[in-house]
């Protein structure tokens, strides 16, 4: 029994098992859905997901399956990823704005259910249909959360129009969130390496009575290591002008880095675009106060941690040539590229994080030194979970540029 | 078994939406743990408090701490006290039954009636916990070694575990769990709560306080949210201060009780006072009040 619904909820990524399938079975066996899909919705939901950041997904999942229902197969499906992909605001046109305004909701609604219907005629010839003609109305309707129009539209599904509606959007851990998420997210970055050798020298309290109880009153003292953490982490900071939209997002991540105090060092250097022999001590990139790169290779041993961030967008000279620095009174010998594949070579863990949102990488002005660096580092959204990937990264050691390949 | 099942309604002194009200009779059913996430204020704790008022049961709550260990639940094997005893010698040392010492979850799991156990803050404890914790919540059994003795539950509790998401949980515990999100509550449902609270209010500060409260809430860039605790008293705070329903909004008394940060109180009032700046007509005449 909806057995395809386990895989439909796979692919929209919630993480099911066969344990909380077979609890699904049991209940629905116990007749607890109240045999209607608003009772199935709310059971599925409380079995099957396991956090609030996959409601979202969830009721995607459960929109796009059950909507098939009452359509077509295979349809609403794609419609569906392709409201998905058109979530962007940023990507209205002039034309798609022009349309929206022609267009009010009710009128749209009213065109997409006459498109649907449409469609339900003429079924192979119905996927270039919605894609060419729905492009510029329902683009922007994408963005509104969808499916209360498709939903909506059909009188008994209710729970597809709670599904539809998308309340839990904003959990989704892929958007970025504040200060103390960070926090939480380098908390994971810890390594107590010194279980393993070291002086026992500190007193087991609870050893030492459990083993004097044990021995019933005569004496015997329990030594243990302390567990230290041997984390060093060192923070490259873009504090070029074009970061300058994401200073909040930076601040936070900063401020995070900063009040965890558990690592056993931390370095903070910031660079202007990219970096090449010098690395500056403050964000003001003030020429007089800088570090050598070439020192800090020499000097800071290959276990640090490198967390660079930045927008990885500059122009194609800054990157690639030899005095192609976008400072005009100061030069380069080696281009910026090679500078980063030395850092990378010495650090072996490392990452780099950007503010632009991933599905933007391939799209910007920037995309070209944006696939260039991740040849180099492996690059990660600045999100929490983003930054939860690349600590991952960060505790072993990751493959460069295993996501891209470039070709020069 | 599953016809006679006891089915949770809500309680008098606790509004329950549909949705958690549906999770709880789940979990009760299926005889399994129902984990419940939220916002700090949106009455994780007191559901446990409901469950067992109307279903007429004792409550038993554990309280998870940073340092609470997974085996102090179980039991606790007083090694101490019987070196003591084997010292005076006042007391037969060899039965050490009497210095097991029951935790919370044993207490449940010995009960002869079906009890409702709270466990409170999960995340607050070690990483470890919750997988420490793993088969005794399956089984509802667990092994004393220094006894031979095995608890088990006469009848499966009703355990509800709450969560303020300031670890992730381990997953293989998550499976194990039936899961609730308590969504912040919608206006009319938040009205509802308060008359449980405060039910003579008057109608026209409750509308301004209610409409004050949300747009706080939706503020951006705001750190700690307010949350439905902090309106309660905020509530109370305007009634005994005897505030007139039409300054709430102007005048925002007691801000303190539902800004806990002065980060936010100042984005607040620069907000403000940008607004007040923009319109430059009413600014004389708000002083002239």
């Amino acid at each position: 029994m909806f057995t395809e619904f386990y895989y439909y909820l796979k692919n929209f990524g919630v993480p099911v098992s066969f344990n909380e399938w077979q609890d699904l079975m049991e209940a629905l066996d116990q007749g607890m859905a109240g045999s209607s899909l608003t009772g199935f919705y709310y059971l599925c939901r409380a079995l099957l997901v396991k956090t609030e950041a996959h409601y979202d997904r969830f009721d995607l999942a459960f929109a796009s399956y059950f909507q098939d229902i009452e359509a077509v197969e295979g349809l609403p499906e794609k419609i569906w990823e392709w409201l998905n992909r058109e979530v962007p605001p940023l990507e209205v046109t002039e034309a798609m704005r022009r349309n929206h305004q022609q267009l009010d909701i009710e009128e749209m609604k009213r065109m997409l259910a006459e498109r649907l219907a449409e469609q339900t005629e003429q079924h192979h010839g119905g996927n270039r249909w919605v894609g060419t003609g729905g492009t510029s109305p329902f683009g922007h309707s994408g963005y509104h959360p969808g499916g209360i129009r498709i939903g909506g539209d059909t009188r008994s599904l209710s729970a597809v129009k709670v599904a539809g509606m998308r309340r839990f959007q904003e959990f989704r851990t892929d958007e970025t969130l504040g200060v103390r998420q960070f926090q939480l997210a380098l908390r994971k970055l810890r390594q107590f390496t010194t279980r393993l050798d070291g002086a026992r020298e500190e007193l087991d309290l609870e050893g030492t009575i459990d083993q004097t109880c044990q021995n019933a009153g005569r004496l015997e003292l329990k030594w243990a290591r302390p567990r230290v953490n041997s984390m060093k982490v060192m923070l490259l900071m873009d504090a070029g002008g074009s970061m300058w939209p994401y200073t909040r997002l930076c601040n936070q991540l900063f401020t995070a880095v900063h009040k965890s105090s558990h690592f056993k060092d931390l370095k903070v250097f910031y660079f202007h675009n990219c970096i090449y022999d010098w690395l500056y001590n403050d964000p003001s990139c003030s020429q007089r106060d800088y570090t050598d790169t070439e020192y800090i290779l020499r000097t800071c041993d290959s276990n640090y941690r490198v967390i660079i961030v930045g927008d990885a967008s500059m122009g194609y000279a800054e990157l690639m040539r030899p005095g192609g620095i976008i400072d005009w009174d100061l030069d380069n010998d080696r281009a910026g590229i090679e500078w980063l594949r030395r850092l990378r070579q010495h650090f072996e863990y490392s990452v780099w994080l950007n503010p632009i949102p991933a599905r933007y990488w391939d799209r910007m002005e920037g995309a070209f030194t944006i696939g260039a660096i991740r040849t180099v580092f492996p690059m990660e959204e600045l999100t929490v979970e983003g930054l939860e990937r690349s600590i991952r990264k960060l505790k072993s050691r990751s493959r460069a540029g295993e996501e891209s390949k470039l070709v020069y | 078994m599953a016809t006679k099942m006891a089915q949770y309604k809500g309680s008098a002194q606790y509004i329950v939406s549909d949705e958690l009200r549906n999770s709880v009779n789940i979990a009760i059913a299926l005889g399994k743990p129902l984990l419940i996430k939220g916002e700090p204020g949106t009455g994780k704790t007191m559901l446990a408090q409901s469950i067992a008022e109307a279903l007429d049961k004792q409550l038993i709550i554990w309280n998870i701490k940073s340092t609470t260990k997974a085996q102090e639940g179980l039991y606790v094997y007083d090694t101490v006290q019987r070196l003591y005893d084997s010292q005076f010698q006042d007391h037969d040392v060899s039965n050490i039954k009497q210095y097991i010492k029951h935790g919370k979850l044993g207490e449940a799991f010995r009960s002869h009636d079906q009890v409702v156990l709270l466990i409170d803050e999960i995340d607050k404890a070690d990483l470890e916990f919750p997988n420490d914790l793993l088969w005794e919540l399956d089984q509802m059994s667990y092994y004393i070694p220094e006894t031979k003795e095995t608890i088990t539950a006469r009848t499966r509790p009703i355990v509800i575990i709450t969560s303020n998401a300031e670890k992730e949980l381990p997953d293989a515990f998550l499976r194990r769990c039936i899961f609730h999100y308590i969504a912040f509550p919608e206006p009319d449902e938040m009205e509802r709560i308060i008359r449980v609270h405060h039910p003579n209010l008057d109608k026209r500060l409750l509308e301004q306080a209610m409409e004050t409260f949300y747009m706080l809430r939706n503020l951006n860039n705001i750190q700690k949210k307010p949350s439905t605790s902090e309106l309660i008293d905020w509530l109370q705070a305007l009634v005994v201060g005897g505030i007139s329903p039409s300054k709430i909004k102007q005048d925002m008394p007691f801000l303190g009780v539902l800004l806990k940060k002065n980060e936010d109180l100042d984005l607040l009032l620069n907000g403000l006072q940008a607004k007040t700046q923009n319109r430059s007509k009413p600014r004389s005449s708000m002083w002239g009040r």
